[in-house]
């Protein structure tokens, strides 16, 4: 780990600097100088000038200088691996990249061996360079820094613009990692759409990946197909069963906790509900596959049912369960920020607080339960794990809830799973399936909220 | 009108025609007030069969069947090169040891289709266990030492009595012999239930009886480590700067606006982008905890900020005023004192998310953190795999022992979520201030 070694020796500097310029405006004070901040902000001006530049110096070279032998080292191919390009590269870097960090598979190719002491050097004489020029920069920083203290100088004005600064780029990591969520699947599903015409994907009614490999290796056995309906359909058969479950119990239980019930009651069942919203999704996943499908399975075909050991009852019947509190914690914000007084009116005219409930309470909260409703679509819709472990994925565009269905959630899982090839239309297929994903959910999130503000200021 | 109907009725008319609705409104309330009461009780009974469900499954799952054999500690067979070091012990001859204890203890010397028994009836890790034990204590060599070992998982299902002894030999997984032998121990009371240690100490491995799970708490723990130090920092100082410091304009809205975004993109998608990014892009190691714990960390960020907003918005404007009245600068009152008020509630939110963090699975898939790792990860670099995952890999095995040991895990990891849950709890009740 020289990281964490170059990076401590870099703090046991700046708190050097820091504790000896603090100190010194100290003294400089108690002659009976007077200085325009604190002795403290002198110490953290000097500290910070110290460190800050001579870290970021540190992170930007540790990022460029891999990507850099990873230039170099293809000079050491053989050219027959540079001509294949793609696939066969990755695999060569992953074989010289293996022997640097000492792995050995067996007897390793004369080049391979080449490539790993070449790149062993340039990782050493880059370290010893990097800690050398980080160290000066550290130093040298803070002299200057030292340098320019005087009683004019005002420290806090400087340190303060620093923490401004850090404050602002702290924000802008929800914007970064926006782009950085876009950026990834936006160039693999535009290359998968190179490979696979969009309106076959999103049109297609058969999803069937698994052939690629027979047809790249010109065996027959039929063509990969990629289409997305029957991934889609399985997503909104298992969140439209997951809704019979939780919209009718998340509601009226919230309906109960916010009209009738004492406030201990509510104060005690509220958190319990929520348990179920903490409980892990690979919980639930397990549970689904080992005791709920069984048990459906069972008491389908006592009935003279056939039902799937994957069915997405299953799944949908546990995600069900998984979003009540979901729902009942959204409903009952919503209904306990309608005013009482429309709730007096409606006792002042002699309604019970049934009638007072269904006639007055919840139509005035209606766009928010909706919204409420929206965004447990969009959480059973992106749900992963229950689906991978119970669903299945028979890619069957089917309605019937006792099917084995897929999703394409737990689709994305396993094509991405394991080691594969980067260029493959299969796995290129999942990204496209992730950029439909995020657009249904985004698009999901977005139309609730709209709700929600067009809505809101009726009784403010 | 609906009044007309009450035109030229009686008063005594009128009033009975009131009571029998007002019989029939009291029922509907009634009705009303009981399906709100039965849905509650609905939800509540499906956490109460969760838990049963995964409690009576794992409880068991916290112990197993040992069986305890007399070793004759014979140093030079288990030591050939006379050192104590692994290398010797290992080419040593521990596992012949065992077979000889445990034919000892039904009491026979030979047997070719005993000893064949015999062999698949002990743990195949009993050899390590007993050259770790001689490894820590080597003054028992030479001498006779009662060791207890973990027996086979088959033989294991079989004492649970999952495997029923009526059932033809030929569809069973264990032979006639085998539970003879297995009826032989339990008369000489050598079979003994307890406390698993492998669950605990051990590692990954495809043996049931062997599997543990602290290479995944501790890949948990280093993931999280990366995640809260990534995330907690970010997170308050970008509450900070949107609550105290960021004007109103477009550049905030689209900040607050891209926070709400991220907190609705499911989990995968996390994952998807650490796959790209940081794998394929920075070209950074498959299955480490640091490649998790960044993943996570965006993951869990909208949550953090979230709550440390409204921690932020909770402190009275008076105090503000009052710091700048006598001089303070706008970051010597957010430092001062707008941060130590409220940072009750952005512990709590930190607690929070770091809890649906620990639960996390499906990004952790994506960056590879599934795979098969039997060694214990020391480092953030090392590959690992986290609880959460090792839980999925356990419900894929067949073997019955598995789902035992998965629940025991799932038991583990609630246990660990309760924990940080009632923390978080008991945090906001002791530090909650009414202003």
């Amino acid at each position: 780990m020289a990281f964490t070694t170059q990076l401590s020796l870099l703090l046991i500097i700046a708190l050097a600097f820091y504790t000896f310029a603090k100190r010194s405006v100290t003294s400089a004070r108690n002659r009976g100088e007077l200085f325009h901040s604190l002795p403290n902000y002198y110490g953290l001006w000097v500290g910070l000038a110290a460190s800050l530049p001579a870290i970021l110096l540190l992170i930007l070279w540790s990022v460029i200088d891999i990507q850099l032998f990873q230039h170099w080292v293809r000079d050491y191919y053989p050219a027959e691996i540079l001509a294949a390009g793609g696939s066969q590269e990755v695999v060569a870097l992953a074989k010289v990249e293996n022997l640097v960090a000492g792995i050995r598979f067996g007897d390793p190719e004369a080049w391979v061996v080449e490539a790993s002491s070449a790149w062993s050097a340039w990782e050493h004489s880059s370290t010893t360079a990097k800690t050398v020029v980080a160290l000066l920069l550290s130093i040298s920083g803070g002299f200057v820094a030292y340098r320019k203290i005087s009683n004019q100088f005002r420290a806090r004005n400087a340190v303060e613009r620093i923490l401004f600064w850090a404050l602002i780029s702290a924000s802008t990591i929800a914007i970064l990692t926006t782009i950085g969520i876009v950026l990834s699947v936006l160039f693999e599903t535009i290359r998968f759409f190179q490979l696979v015409p969009p309106t076959e994907f999103i049109f297609g009614t058969e999803w069937n990946p698994q052939f690629e490999g027979a047809e790249r290796a010109g065996t027959g056995g039929g063509d990969a197909k990629y289409g997305m309906l029957p991934m889609f359909a399985g997503t909104f058969l298992i969140s439209a069963i997951a809704l019979v479950v939780a919209v009718p119990v998340g509601l009226a239980s919230a309906i109960y906790l916010a009209e009738y019930s004492t406030p201990k009651v509510r104060a005690t069942i509220k958190p319990l509900l929520e348990i179920l919203a903490g409980v892990p999704t690979v919980v639930y996943g397990f549970f689904a596959a080992l005791t709920v499908a069984p048990m459906i399975k069972q008491a389908g075909e006592s009935v003279g049912l056939t039902v799937a050991s994957e069915s997405a009852l299953a799944a949908g019947l546990v995600m069900g369960v998984m979003i009540i509190p979901f729902v009942s914690s959204l409903a009952d914000d919503v209904i306990n920020a309608i005013p009482q007084a429309l709730r007096d009116a409606a006792y002042g005219l002699g309604s019970t607080k049934s009638e007072t409930t269904r006639q007055v309470v919840l139509p005035a909260a209606l766009p928010g339960i909706v919204a409420a409703v929206i965004l447990a679509v969009s959480r059973a819709v992106g749900e992963t794990m229950i689906v991978v472990m119970a669903a299945g994925l028979a890619a069957n565009l089917s309605f019937n809830p006792l099917d084995a269905v897929t999703t394409v959630t737990s689709q994305i899982v396993t094509i991405l799973v394991g080691d594969q090839e980067f260029e493959s239309a299969k796995t290129l297929s999942a990204f496209a399936l992730s950029t439909m994903l995020i657009i249904l959910t985004l698009g999901l999130n977005f139309f609730a909220l709209q709700i929600v503000k067009k809505y809101r200021e009726q009784y403010d | 009108m609906t009044d007309n109907q009450f035109m030229g009725l009686s008063p005594q008319e009128a009033t009975l025609r009131v009571e029998a609705s007002l019989r029939q409104r009291r029922k509907r309330e009634k009705r009303f007030r009981l399906m709100g009461l039965a849905a509650v009780a609905l939800a509540l009974s499906f956490l109460v069969i969760l838990f049963t469900g995964i409690l009576s499954k794992g409880l068991p799952g916290m112990f197993q069947y040992y069986v305890q054999l007399d070793v004759e500690l014979d140093r030079a067979r288990l030591d050939p090169a006379g050192d104590l070091s692994a290398a010797s012990l290992y080419s040593g001859d521990a596992e012949a040891l065992i077979l000889e204890a445990s034919l000892a203890s039904i009491g026979e010397e030979e047997g070719r289709k005993t000893k064949r028994a015999l062999r698949k009836m002990v743990s195949s890790g009993a050899s390590i266990r007993l050259i770790e034990f001689v490894q820590s204590n080597p003054q028992v060599l030479n001498t006779k030492q009662t060791i207890k070992f973990a027996v086979d998982d088959d033989i294991d299902s079989f004492l649970r009595g999952f495997i029923d002894r009526e059932t033809p030999e030929k569809d069973r997984r264990i032979d006639d012999l085998t539970i003879d032998i297995v009826d032989r121990w339990q008369a000489a009371g050598l079979i003994s239930y307890e406390l698993s240690d492998y669950l605990f100490f051990g590692s990954a491995s495809r043996d049931a009886e062997m599997a543990g799970i602290k290479g995944a708490l501790i890949g948990s723990l280093l993931t999280l480590a990366i995640c809260i130090s990534i995330a907690f920092p970010l997170g308050v100082a970008a509450a900070i700067y949107l609550e105290e410091l960021a004007p109103k304009n477009r550049w905030t809205e689209l900040i607050e606006i891209n926070i709400n975004n991220l907190a609705a993109v499911p989990s995968v998608v996390f994952g998807i982008m650490g796959l790209t990014i940081f794998i394929v892009t920075f070209g950074m190691p498959r299955s480490i905890p640091l490649v998790g714990g960044v993943v996570l960390a965006l993951m869990t960020l909208p949550t953090i900020i979230i709550s440390s907003r409204a921690a932020i918005r909770a402190v009275p404007p008076s105090i503000r005023d009052a710091a700048l009245g006598i001089g303070a600068s706008k970051m010597q009152v957010i430092f001062h004192h707008v941060i130590p008020l409220a940072m009750p509630g952005m512990l709590t939110g930190t607690i929070i998310g770091m809890a649906q963090a620990l639960g996390e699975t499906a990004p952790l898939l994506m960056i590879g953190m599934v795979a098969f790792i039997v060694d214990i990860p020391a480092g953030f670099m090392d590959p690992a795999t986290v609880l959460p995952v090792q839980i999925f890999m356990w419900a894929d095995f067949a073997e019955r022992m598995f789902i035992q040991k998965t629940s025991a895990a799932i038991i583990v990891l609630l246990a660990f979520l309760i924990t940080m849950n009632a923390a978080a709890i008991a945090l906001r009740k002791k530090l909650e201030r009414r202003w």
